[in-house]
Order: C-alpha cells, then sequence, then structure tokens
C-alpha cells in the first residue's frame, strides 16, 4: 500500500485497496473491454474503466498515453493498452494488457467468420452483412472526416492530404511507397512551418 | 503454406510501420495487397470486413481474418503477429521516454506532419471499400447515410448504426 506506485489505495473506492495490480487481473481487466467493445469505441471503455472505475491511472496520464499512440503507428488501442500495462507493471504488464485486450476477440472473430462463411449461402444473411459493411464504411468515413477536421488549414498539410487521398483512394496506387515518400516531406513542412512561427 | 506465411509476413509488417492513424489508415493497402495478391475475391474480402467491424475488439481484427482467409489458423496467427508486433514494439520503445518529451518543437511536428497523412489514408480506405462493395446503391445510401448520423450524434454507440445498415440492406435487398 505504498503511496509512491502510480495507483494510490485511498483512490479504489471499492475497498480492494490493492495498490499493485497483479497480471492476472490486468489481463482479465482487458479481456473483458477486449470483449465489451462492440463497434470498435475501445478507448472510450477504457477511459471508464481504467481512470473512472478503478482510478488506476490519473486522466492527464491516459490522455497523453492516448495521444501518442494516435500519433505513433499501429492501432490506437492496441497502443494505449500498451501504455497503461506498461505505466501500472512495466514491460509484462504491456504484454498482459495487449494480449488480453486482442486474444479473445482474435479468437471469437476467426469463429464467427468461419461459421458465417458455412452459413454464406443465405441470402438474407448476405444481404445483412453486406449492410454492415456498408454502416462500418460510414464509420470509417466518419473517423476520416473528423480526423480532416483537425488537419490545419494551410497549403502544404492540405496538399499532401490531397495528393495521398488521390492516389491511394482514387488511382489505388500502393500505399506503402506512396506514404514512405510523402511522410519526410510532410514532416518537413510541419517542422519548418512550427520553426518559423517560434523564430 | 510457407510461401502463404511469408507473403503475409511481407504484406503485413510494413503496413504495421505505416499505420499513422491507426488501423482504418491501412484498410486501402490490406485491400490493395489482397487484390494484387489474389488472396481472395472482392466480395469474400467485404465480408470479413463486415464481420471484423461487427465482432468486438479493434477492426484491425480484419488482418487476423485475411490471414486465416489465406493460410487457416497459421495464417491467423502469422498475419496478427506481423501487423501488431511492429508497431508494438516500436511504441513502447518511444512510449518509456514519451513523457520527458513533452512539449518539444519536434514533438509537435510529429503530431501535425502525421496529421494530413493519416487523414487522407482513413479517407482513402473508405473509398477503396466502398468501391470494392460493388455498384448496389443501396449500400452506397447506406453507407452515407450511416456517416451523416455518426458524424450528427458522435457519441452513438456505432453498434447500433452497424446493426440498422444490416437491417435496412436486408429489408431493401432483392
Amino acid at each position: 500500500m505504498s503511496s509512491d506506485g502510480p495507483i494510490s489505495a485511498a483512490a479504489d473506492p471499492s475497498g480492494a485497496g490493492k495498490a499493485q495490480v497483479s497480471l492476472p487481473t490486468l489481463i482479465a481487466v482487458f479481456a473483458k473491454i477486449g470483449l465489451m467493445s462492440f463497434g470498435g469505441a475501445l478507448s472510450g471503455w477504457m477511459y471508464r474503466e481504467i481512470v473512472q472505475r478503478r482510478h488506476w491511472l490519473a486522466e492527464d496520464e491516459f490522455l497523453s498515453g492516448l495521444a501518442l499512440g494516435q500519433i505513433m503507428p499501429g492501432a490506437n488501442v492496441a497502443n494505449l493498452s500498451l501504455f497503461i500495462g506498461q505505466r501500472l507493471r512495466g514491460g509484462s504488464g504491456a504484454i498482459a494488457a495487449l494480449g488480453g485486450m486482442l486474444l479473445p476477440p482474435m479468437v471469437l472473430v476467426v469463429v464467427l467468420a468461419a461459421l458465417y462463411l458455412r452459413l454464406g449461402d443465405v441470402v438474407w444473411l448476405h444481404r445483412l452483412v453486406g449492410g454492415v459493411a456498408a454502416s462500418a464504411i460510414g464509420l470509417t468515413a466518419m473517423v476520416g472526416i473528423r480526423a480532416t477536421r483537425r488537419v490545419e488549414r494551410r497549403r502544404a498539410p492540405l496538399a499532401v492530404l490531397l495528393v495521398i487521398f488521390i492516389a491511394v483512394g482514387v488511382l489505388r496506387w500502393p500505399m506503402v511507397p506512396v506514404v514512405l515518400c510523402l511522410t519526410p516531406v510532410s514532416l518537413a513542412f510541419a517542422y519548418l512551418a512550427l520553426k518559423q512561427r517560434h523564430a | 503454406m510457407r510461401d502463404s506465411l511469408l507473403s503475409l509476413i511481407l504484406v503485413f509488417v510494413p503496413l504495421s510501420l505505416l499505420s499513422v492513424g491507426g488501423g482504418p489508415s491501412i484498410l486501402a493497402g490490406i485491400d490493395h495487397a489482397v487484390s494484387a495478391r489474389g488472396w481472395m475475391s472482392q466480395r469474400d474480402f467485404i465480408d470479413l470486413f463486415a464481420i471484423a467491424r461487427a465482432a468486438p475488439g479493434p477492426g484491425v481484427l480484419l488482418a487476423t481474418l485475411v490471414g486465416w482467409k489465406v493460410a487457416g489458423i497459421p495464417g491467423a496467427a502469422v498475419a496478427s503477429l506481423a501487423l501488431f508486433l511492429p508497431s508494438s514494439l516500436l511504441y513502447y520503445a518511444v512510449a518509456r521516454h514519451w513523457s520527458a518529451h513533452r512539449g518539444k518543437l519536434w514533438h509537435s511536428a510529429l503530431e501535425r506532419g502525421l496529421a494530413p497523412i493519416a487523414a487522407a489514408l482513413i479517407l482513402a480506405g473508405s473509398l477503396v471499400i466502398l468501391r470494392a462493395s460493388g455498384t448496389d446503391y443501396t449500400l452506397w445510401a447506406i453507407a452515407a447515410a450511416s456517416t451523416a448520423i455518426l458524424l450528427w450524434r458522435p457519441k452513438l454507440n456505432p453498434l447500433w448504426v452497424l446493426a440498422a445498415g444490416g437491417i435496412a440492406a436486408m429489408l431493401t435487398g432483392g
């Protein structure tokens, strides 16, 4: 029950009073988050479970981990799980959180896909899945539109956005070389613009 | 079998390291690899995309499903590792030093420089998948309506929208 760790026992209203989160607990909590998070809003679930319910991390620490996870490559929620696990239990905590969050849904999704392919000839089921896919495209588009709103209204970033969208989305060029070419350009423009402002 | 596992690694490791903006940003990349390598029909790919989105867990479990379709359970394991391991190692290495560098110039440069790339890739991904889903305009209308509803009500659980889309397609389908 030391108060020097990231978790303070007093902050735990359940009275369990554990200053250290055990690895099995970490796995169980992240497995629950992974399995409960239908519809993909996992970071919201994590916030509720880790910050609001269990008080394992302070809000600003959680948000800084979330921000880093959004900048860095990798699924945002995978990165966020690594961050929380690392803060609570170091390297093994990071593995426990990521594994707990990913493995149960992974098994489930493969079972579902196998079932679906076995029933693939049922017409109404195919229509249903087609409609879900269409809505999921809408979900992706919404995320893209919200991401676009956060892009600075200046010529260079907007040009980068347009070029990549046309190359990868419209012309269907392979993504990897396009991104490899334009990332340094975009970073250089951003750095120079910031430097100019600070000078 | 070994060849297909190897090609899963060759596809997903670079995508892992370039998935700025998270899972949705590599949709176009996955779709491109799937059709370039002839792994499955576009129709099967769209089905897997729908299942990955409707099931619990992150949407990038699409990679697990692509691996599974290509090479069974070993394929699912290999594709998942190839997608999650490289970005996770990179993130882990950076996260440990992150807080110490808060507010530095290169830090905001990284944030601002990557933002348009992530946005463009996610938009491109939705366009590519939409085109791959065929020319049934009922489905296009469902996609457009879902986008509008989710923009209008950002706190709505997307699962309701997915369910409504599925039901709408079922009722209007011929």
